[in-house]
């Protein structure tokens, strides 16, 4: 991987996440990470999604008329979206059943229509595919650390393994009932955001 | 005094620029400024001075708050030995003791974890520690429960400080009063310490000795059960004689700290006399629906209006929560909406969710996210008004 295709995989980690600084793909982030589970599946599938939505639209881009773009994407990425449901539905059943529509729902993401606006539309197929492997890893990232703090504090287990000792609970430790309610995914995001901002100067807008 | 003024001097270069300290200055000034009065003067131009600072006006808030805190105190004791029917044995001051015990912990690491946290992002952000918690501290532990356990305490104190003021860019700016939003994080994080009849009185879940026929639930718990006869009576209510949070029984201490809020025009009486008229006047037409209907099972319809008034942390709440300058609305006659709007949806909330026993909490919360909405049509309302006059001379 040269280094400008290693830039175009490591700028959404950080500096253009798309959950933390663009701000899109909220809806899922906070909708199916109450356990981390989930949160990885639904990771996984969108960075599949984007990667190969980018990949094909950009062998396309050459032979799509402009008026008609929106409609030939969204084509390619509901075929890809159903592709991974039934997978989905064949091999994890249980967690396909906790996403629920969320998968289906997918096709809506925001991050998957503008990667393709922005980048597969005017770019190679090989660094397309780079950069919708970078943007859907970087939302799988953010998933991941809310589910994560989310399954910890709010049930006490990881992936369905008990972590919190027994003994902390009998000294009157609880399980925190607010993580599993939506807001608190939004203060955890928050939180994210905060921490992130803080770390790198260049992402407030000067006033 | 001089002796410590002279302390406090001689200390002060460590702690300004270049010294020792220079990190902990915003603490030393903390302190100072607790101590004595500023020694900050006007230097340029003409301002109106009063001697009434933001200090001064948070000691007098928490002035307020003493007689329900002491009521409350006794309370603990009171409810505690009742249940175990030694009350009658008890001293005054054995009783008060035993509450003090309970509630001072709860307040010191209140105060604690507040302050500490507050110093942090002073230091970091580079300003002086705000005032603002001097007030929220003491609010904190009024509000909840006494079987509280402590690091739930810590945990929603820095929930609140942190998500409630600091991340809105601190004190004067949070849009939520913090004190209420610590109670709700624990009420929807730990439901199980902060409701039901089993938190109230303290020690209950493992004393021994009960009195036959004691349950622990508080008023609000009977009616939403359904169980008139069981409840308090009016004055019992009224005094405080109930269980309940720490601070929120007794809604004649409440009358006492309002009066002085009232008296130098701390808290706002448009909002606690709006209030007060918005419970009534749902707490009426309810009392009138239900008048002669028997078939109605709601025990909301059955009980006369100003119950509501007496009633869990609606004295509380109306009188130290819902005039909080900051988070309530600015315009005048926003505050009549404001205030009649929280006594609403209290009694909203009591009546007609049975999930929630108590509704002052949530409407409170709820108004302060609308407070700045109120305020914007008051504004626009007076806008169109004036300009009306205009066309009107053209």
């Amino acid at each position: 991987m040269s280094s400008k295709n290693l830039k175009l995989f490591t700028t959404p980690f950080n500096l253009q996440n798309p959950v933390t600084v663009q701000v899109l793909g909220i809806c899922s982030a906070l909708a199916v990470t109450v356990k981390l589970k989930p949160a990885i599946v639904m990771g996984l599938s969108v960075t599949i999604v984007t990667a190969f939505s980018n990949l094909i639209i950009s062998y396309m881009r050459d032979y799509i008329p402009p008026r008609i773009r929106i409609i030939v994407q969204l084509v390619v990425v509901a075929a890809l979206v159903i592709l991974v449901d039934q997978i989905l539905r064949a091999f994890v059943y249980d967690v396909s059943k906790q996403l629920s529509v969320y998968v289906g729902l997918i096709i809506t993401n925001c991050i998957i229509m503008g990667r393709l606006e922005a980048y597969a539309m005017g770019n190679k197929p090989w660094p397309s595919f780079v950069d919708g492997l970078g943007n859907g890893a970087g939302y799988a990232m953010i998933l991941i650390i809310i589910g994560f703090t989310r399954e910890l504090l709010g049930s006490g287990s990881l992936l369905g393994h008990h972590v919190v000792p027994n003994a902390f609970f009998q000294a009157g430790y609880m399980n925190n009932g607010m993580m599993i309610m939506p807001p608190m995914a939004l203060i955890v995001v928050g939180l994210i955001i905060w921490i992130q901002r803080s770390k790198n100067p260049e992402l407030i807008e000067s006033k | 005094m001089k002796g410590l003024r002279n302390y406090l001097d001689k200390i002060k270069p460590n702690f300004s620029k270049g010294g020792k300290f220079e990190k902990l200055h915003s603490f030393y000034d903390a302190i100072d400024t607790l101590l004595f009065v500023p020694n900050k003067v006007t230097s340029s131009g003409s301002h109106i001075r009063d001697a009434i600072d933001m200090k001064r006006t948070m000691f007098l808030v928490v002035i307020a708050l003493i007689p329900a805190l002491l009521f409350g105190m006794w309370n603990v004791g009171y409810q505690h030995f009742n249940m175990l029917g030694l009350y009658a044995d008890k001293t005054f001051w054995e009783v008060f003791a035993f509450g003090l015990i309970k509630v001072l912990p709860i307040v010191v690491v209140s105060y604690a974890t507040g302050l500490t946290i507050e110093i942090i992002f002073a230091q970091y952000r580079g300003h002086d520690v705000p005032e603002g918690f001097f007030v929220t501290g003491m609010l904190i532990p009024l509000i909840l429960p006494v079987s509280i356990p402590l690091w739930m305490v810590v945990l929603a104190t820095t929930f609140a400080v942190i998500i409630g003021v600091e991340a809105f860019g601190g004190a004067g700016m949070n849009i939520f009063n913090p004190a209420l939003l610590a109670r709700a994080f624990l009420f929807f994080a730990y439901p199980s310490q902060m409701s039901g009849d089993k938190v109230w009185v303290a020690g209950l879940p493992t004393a021994e000795g009960v009195v036959d026929g004691f349950s622990g639930a508080t008023p609000l718990a009977h009616i939403a059960q359904n169980e008139l006869p069981k409840m308090a009576s009016f004055s019992d209510m009224f005094y405080g004689f109930i269980p309940g949070s720490i601070g929120e029984t007794s809604t004649f201490a409440i009358l006492i700290g309002a009066l002085l809020l009232i008296w130098t025009g701390i808290g706002s009486w448009k909002i606690m006399l709006s209030g007060v008229l918005g419970a009534l006047s749902l707490g009426a037409l309810l009392q009138w629906i239900g008048h002669g209907n028997p078939e109605i099972t709601n025990a909301y319809f059955h009980i006369p209006a100003y119950y509501h008034l007496v009633l869990g942390g609606f004295a509380f709440g109306i009188v130290f929560m819902a005039t909080d300058p900051v988070s309530a609305s600015q315009t005048e006659k926003g505050k009549w909406i404001y205030g009649f709007l929280i006594g609403v949806f209290a009694v909203l909330i009591r009546a007609f969710n049975p999930a929630y026993p108590e509704g002052v909490m949530l409407a409170i919360l709820l108004l302060n996210a609308w407070a700045s909405l109120i305020d914007h049509y008051v504004i626009e309302a007076n806008i169109k008004k004036r300009l009306k006059r205009i066309k009107i001379k053209v």
